[in-house]
């Protein structure tokens, strides 16, 4: 089945690169294309309204709702667009279910092309999420691709996320700010890939209070800047009580790129666990020559080597 | 078939120039396992990656089936069939067991196809196909992944540099079999052994030992292997064996 809703193939590609999607998907979802959506439906558990102050939706899962999801993806195709907009999620008490955002901006013009998503998470007791977002950039113009999400997560006891947080390729400019509060027994673990090239920029911030007991955190980012793009990883976890938490920024750098890792851990509770973990390098050449033996050229290899790293 | 003519290899150490590689010549016809040992620092690992590319000759020339392939490329040699597995196998972050032996044949395989080739060096398939070539893997199991993967490769020269290196008894038995059963197909191929296990001197056709650079002794396994396992060790075994001993 192929989308009824009236979308060019351009925005069918970037639908397909940011949320997997072909067709129209199973359960609730919103379809946002150049600043209006174009698709949405509510299911008897989810519930998408929009926001009447801001550009935006509230999405409300109740209670005990398991195995379902959500698809908000959002894309823009026209250049020069710039837009705010705010999504709540309210995850009830029990709940288990999949979130998948992303956005995908394809500008041939010479207007930069800017879309700032702010994404509140209201997970309850007990609740689980796993949050997809990817972020895609494509067109010839000009004109930038300007992407700066701000995710929010904010944990009741014992819920867990899993926030898987992709921009591989074609955004000029990012500010990525994660920031997360859990209390007793939340378990947030997030894992990022972000590749920057030519002569890109990339931001990505977390800010993550470990305020409950038995709470834990594990984010681990890997990133790869080529060309002359520049990136920073800046994460901070605190540990305001007996907790774990671990950050990790895995980084490549090739030709002219440039990374800053900035690890941060502050421990307010003797029983706080904290570890930070960064590396940066370039590809080994060793793993380049291991490659070459099996009949890879030497351009290949390095594809290989990064397509994993960053799968 | 792999000849080598007058190859040397000179590294500057120190300032120094140092003659790693002296003015060998090999030739490695089909159908044959050849093992190289001799003592530490002998070059036989250098001998490898010249052939495999990896390292570029001082002098000298080297012919595989007949073509020069001295100034070929790595990438160049693996596909003229050319092998190598590294005494140290690489680990890489992202990059799984599966896809390493797809790369190796250059195609996608099937799950059963993988299990097939993990299967021979004594790995159970599911626990590993799916496994990430990184730290998390013992270096015993790294090695074992290592010579599937090159296996896979089905290369017409298959250079292994001390496979037995970081493997357990128990799987250093299934090595064995794995080279036994190569050579069951070695018409057109031929294996070159880097190694000091006497197990696996034990099944070479042609032994060669290199020291210093040069080749100390070279000839039939009948010949070269008891002068060998008659003394203490291989290193002492090489001395006082003259080059080119008739036996």
């Amino acid at each position: 089945m192929d989308f009824n809703l009236n979308l060019n193939s351009t925005q069918k590609s970037l639908l397909k690169e940011i949320a997997d999607l072909s067709n129209i998907p199973d359960g609730a979802f919103n379809i946002r294309s150049n600043s209006q959506s174009v698709g949405r439906q509510s299911v008897k558990n989810i519930q998408i309204v929009s926001k009447t102050d801001v550009s935006g939706m509230d999405i409300f899962i109740k209670p005990d709702t398991k195995g379902e999801s959500v698809h908000i993806p959002v894309i823009i195709t026209e250049s020069g667009i710039k837009e705010e907009v705010y999504n709540d999620f309210f995850v009830g008490d029990n709940a288990d279910v999949e979130i998948v955002a992303g956005c995908g901006i394809d500008n041939c013009g010479n207007h930069n092309s800017q879309h700032d998503g702010i994404h509140r998470f209201y997970i309850g007791k007990n609740a689980h999420v796993r949050y997809v977002e990817k972020h895609y950039g494509s067109g010839e113009g000009k004109g930038k691709r300007i992407l700066n999400p701000v995710t929010e997560v904010y944990m009741e006891e014992n819920s867990s996320a899993e926030m898987e947080m992709v921009q591989i390729k074609g955004v000029d400019d990012t500010t990525r700010t994660t920031i997360a509060k859990l209390k007793d027994g939340a378990k947030l673990i997030v894992r990022e890939r972000l590749m920057t090239h030519n002569n890109q920029n990339a931001v990505s911030i977390y800010d993550v209070a470990l305020d409950g007991k038995n709470s834990s955190a594990d984010i681990v980012s890997r990133a790869v800047a080529s060309g002359n793009s520049y990136q920073k990883f800046e994460a901070k976890i605190v540990g305001n009580a007996p907790c774990k938490g671990h950050t990790e920024c895995d980084s490549i750098i090739m030709d002219n790129g440039k990374i800053l890792a900035v690890p941060a851990l502050e421990a307010n509770n003797v029983d706080a666990s904290l570890v930070h973990e960064a590396a940066i390098g370039k590809i080994a050449g060793e793993q380049i020559i291991k490659l070459m033996t099996l009949g890879l050229t030497e351009s290949q290899a390095e594809e290989q080597i990064i397509n994993g790293f960053l799968r | 078939m792999l000849e080598i003519k007058n190859l040397s290899f000179n590294v500057n150490d120190e300032s120094q120039e140092k003659e790693i590689i002296k003015d060998i010549s090999l030739t490695i016809p089909d159908g044959k396992l050849f093992v190289i040992t001799g003592p530490n620092g002998g070059g036989k690992s250098t001998l490898a990656k010249l052939i495999a590319g990896i390292e570029k000759p001082t002098s000298g020339q080297i012919f595989f089936n007949g073509t020069d392939i001295t100034d070929a490329s790595i990438t160049e040699r693996a596909e003229m069939g050319i092998g190598f597995a590294f005494q140290q196998p690489v680990r890489f972050k992202g990059l799984r067991v599966a896809d390493l032996i797809n790369l190796a044949t250059g195609k996608q395989l099937t799950v059963s196809e993988i299990c097939d080739y993990l299967s021979l060096v004594g790995l159970c398939a599911k626990e590993y196909i799916d496994r990430e070539v990184n730290a998390s893997l013992s270096g015993g199991e790294l090695k074992r992944i290592e010579i599937a993967t090159v296996l896979a490769r089905k290369s017409l020269l298959t250079v292994f540099d001390e496979p037995e290196a970081g493997i357990d008894l128990w799987s250093f038995s299934n090595l064995i079999d794995v080279f036994q059963q190569q050579r069951k197909d070695m018409s057109n191929r031929s294996i070159m052994i880097i190694s000091h296990q006497e197990r696996i001197l034990n099944i070479a056709d042609e032994i060669i030992i290199l020291k210093n650079g040069s080749i100390e002794k070279q000839g039939e396994k009948s010949c070269v292997f008891p002068e060998l396992i008659n003394t203490p060790s291989s290193i002492k075994g090489c001395r006082g064996i003259v080059k080119g001993a008739d036996c």
